[in-house]
């Protein structure tokens, strides 16, 4: 079987779930350098799924591809020790403000740096902004087909590849012709731990750096410039308080309670 | 004017028929047609459409917009993506809401890209207003204000897109009521060419699909018994569900709780799970983050049993009980049983 070119795009995100009063700039985009970061999880998951398809193709390649700050190169790290061939960041003050439209302009410039690439994987959503968009956007982008919510690839052959997806209420199996995108969702297959021999090997090469000027783009959709939605107004979240009653956790407090609610029709 | 229209992306479901996130979409879209005088717009992708087509006209919506095609069902992204591409091209309406379902979540952003707009995902509300550019003092009236959470619920983020036209917004179902606007209204039904190319056509093939029956009805239960990380483990949650069946309610859960593995994806209450209503909600060991609350505020009673005083959940709550979820749920229990007799 030919050999395939295959790219993940990932992200290094915020770990939403420790989020400190400094984490948002006064125009409404996020303070990154104050937030403790990881890969974003369901990135790692398409990652898995990209290095099997390596080892079961021979020959084939796997390139991660991640925008963000110069630190954003921890991922590709991360990736090349779990099992990636190579990596890079594009990373540029042109790019700051990207929404998801600049987003997936600029990846999808980066991917077309690459060559002709056979299959992109992706996470279906990131964790700071859940909107699983940048993915169906590279894809119109590459005027590739894609294919949302992958949790198993089944079988491969020269030409297709067949998934299985995961949606509401149930699963779909599709096959799809590359070259294709997919997202993948949670439900997958965990990703593999950084392999020890490759950490000796791999672990401190440098992890290349792009600017806007090492990949073709027009400058005008990158970045704020690029991108359509703007941030009107934020407000931090304040709670209307309503009188709350107070229920002591008595058998005299829980009885009147119950005896309340009852008494009500609510229960 | 084409612009002040608002069209609505209908889904269908498994049945064929409109899906009720799409319903609700239309009844949102009605206010916000009739804010801004003009047409409120359904596209209905599919086949065999036939009576779904009638059921959108009670919501209030003017023009139907049909495309009745084999390759348009089940749905898939490139054939739909072709369709919908030519009508907004010839329609060029203000405003396009998609659910924010597998099929929309799947579809919008690629219409977003091809027309190099803005899509702001999952709403929580949509209004109309004016806004004023910082910078160059440029005032954009009756533009779509996207309102979401955002950032780990830290922040309502408000979102406009003045310069781009169409204005997008996904939205969850459950999040925006589903109410008959005229049940005798009228649509101007328009058939829609359906051209798709062969390789658009061929490009993903399905080769089976298992939709299950909705099991687990968390949007229609009076009484929710919801359970947050808090409960601390899958065992624990087991207490829920005889305190639910106790009382007669359903199971509910944060996804911080499904996250942990406690409980099953399908009763994830909030931003990015359902959104309920009901008579009576008891957050069990529910800190309340924003997007959790975003799925529940609109309870009409609400029962907070957290041992952390100052938990955001207590904010909304009518009745706050401070202890450990483990001692009070039981307690609880016995005093119903106690005082039902």
């Amino acid at each position: 079987m030919k050999a395939l070119k295959i790219a993940v795009l990932a992200k290094q995100v915020p770990d939403t779930h420790n989020v400190g009063a400094d984490a948002m700039n006064a125009d409404g985009t996020i303070n990154r350098a104050a937030l403790p970061t990881v890969f974003n999880p369901e990135d790692l998951k398409a990652l898995e799924m990209a290095l099997q398809l390596k080892e079961e193709v021979e020959g084939s390649t796997v390139t991660v591809i991640t925008m963000g700050p110069p630190r954003a190169a921890e991922i590709i790290r991360d990736a090349r020790n779990r099992g990636a061939d190579d990596g890079f960041v594009l990373s540029d003050m042109r790019f700051a403000g990207a929404d998801t439209l600049a987003t997936s302009y600029a990846l999808s410039c980066a991917v077309q740096s690459l060559g002709a690439v056979d299959v992109i994987f992706c996470g279906r959503q990131a964790i700071d902004g859940d909107t699983a968009q940048v993915g169906p956007q590279v894809a119109e982008k590459l005027s590739m087909p894609q294919v949302t919510y992958a949790e198993l690839l089944m079988e491969h052959d020269d030409k297709t590849l067949t998934i299985q997806r995961r949606l509401e209420r149930g699963t779909e199996v599709v096959r799809v012709q590359m070259p294709a995108l997919v997202t993948v969702t949670s439900a997958a297959t965990d990703c593999r731990y950084p392999n020890a021999h490759r950490m000796l090997r791999y672990g401190n090469n440098e992890v290349t750096v792009h600017s806007a000027d090492d990949i073709e783009t027009d400058l005008s959709r990158l970045g704020l410039s690029g991108s359509p939605t703007k941030v009107k107004r934020i407000e931090n979240v304040v709670l209307a308080h309503k009188e709350a009653e107070q229920v002591t956790p008595t058998e005299e407090g829980l009885g009147r309670l119950a005896q309340t609610l009852i008494s009500e029709h609510i229960l | 004017m084409a612009k002040n229209n608002v069209l609505v992306y209908c889904e269908m479901s498994e049945k064929n028929t409109v899906a009720d996130i799409s319903l609700e979409l239309c009844t949102k879209g009605r206010q916000l047609a009739t804010r801004l005088g003009g047409r409120l717009q359904a596209a209905v992708l599919g086949h065999n459409l036939g009576e779904a087509v009638k059921e959108l006209s009670p919501y209030g919506v003017d023009d139907v917009f049909v495309a009745d095609d084999s390759r348009l069902s089940p749905y898939r992204t490139l054939p739909h993506f072709a369709v919908l591409i030519q009508l907004l091209e010839k329609e060029q309406p203000g405003i396009v809401l998609f659910g924010a379902s597998s099929v929309g979540r799947d579809l919008a952003p690629r219409i977003a890209s091809r027309l190099r707009c803005g899509l702001t995902a999952d709403c929580t509300q949509l209004e109309i207003g004016d806004h004023t550019d910082a910078k160059t003092q440029t005032t954009y009236k009756d533009i779509l204000m996207q309102i979401r959470p955002a950032f780990g619920g830290n922040i309502i983020a408000t979102i406009v897109t003045p310069q781009t036209l169409p204005q997008m917004a996904t939205v969850r179902e459950g999040v925006m009521k589903k109410e008959l606007f005229d049940p005798s209204y009228k649509s101007e039904i328009h058939k829609v060419e359906v051209a798709i190319d062969a390789g658009d056509d061929s490009a993903v093939q399905i080769l089976s699909r298992e939709i299950e029956e909705q099991r687990i009805d968390i949007k229609g239960a009076q009484v929710i018994v919801a359970g947050g990380y808090g409960m601390g483990s899958a065992d624990n949650f087991k207490l829920l569900h005889d305190f639910a069946r106790l009382i007669g309610g359903t199971v509910g859960a944060t996804r911080a709780a499904v996250d942990a593995g406690f409980c099953e994806g399908e009763r994830q209450i909030g931003q990015t799970g359902v959104t309920v209503r009901p008579k009576l909600y008891i957050a069990c060991g529910i800190s309340g983050a924003v997007q959790h609350r975003a799925g529940m505020e609109q309870s009409a009673k609400i029962i907070s049993i957290n041992t952390d005083p100052d938990a955001p959940i207590n904010a909304i709550a009518d009745y706050t009980i401070i202890g450990d979820v483990m001692t009070v749920i039981p307690q609880l229990m016995e005093a119903y049983k106690k005082h039902l007799k």
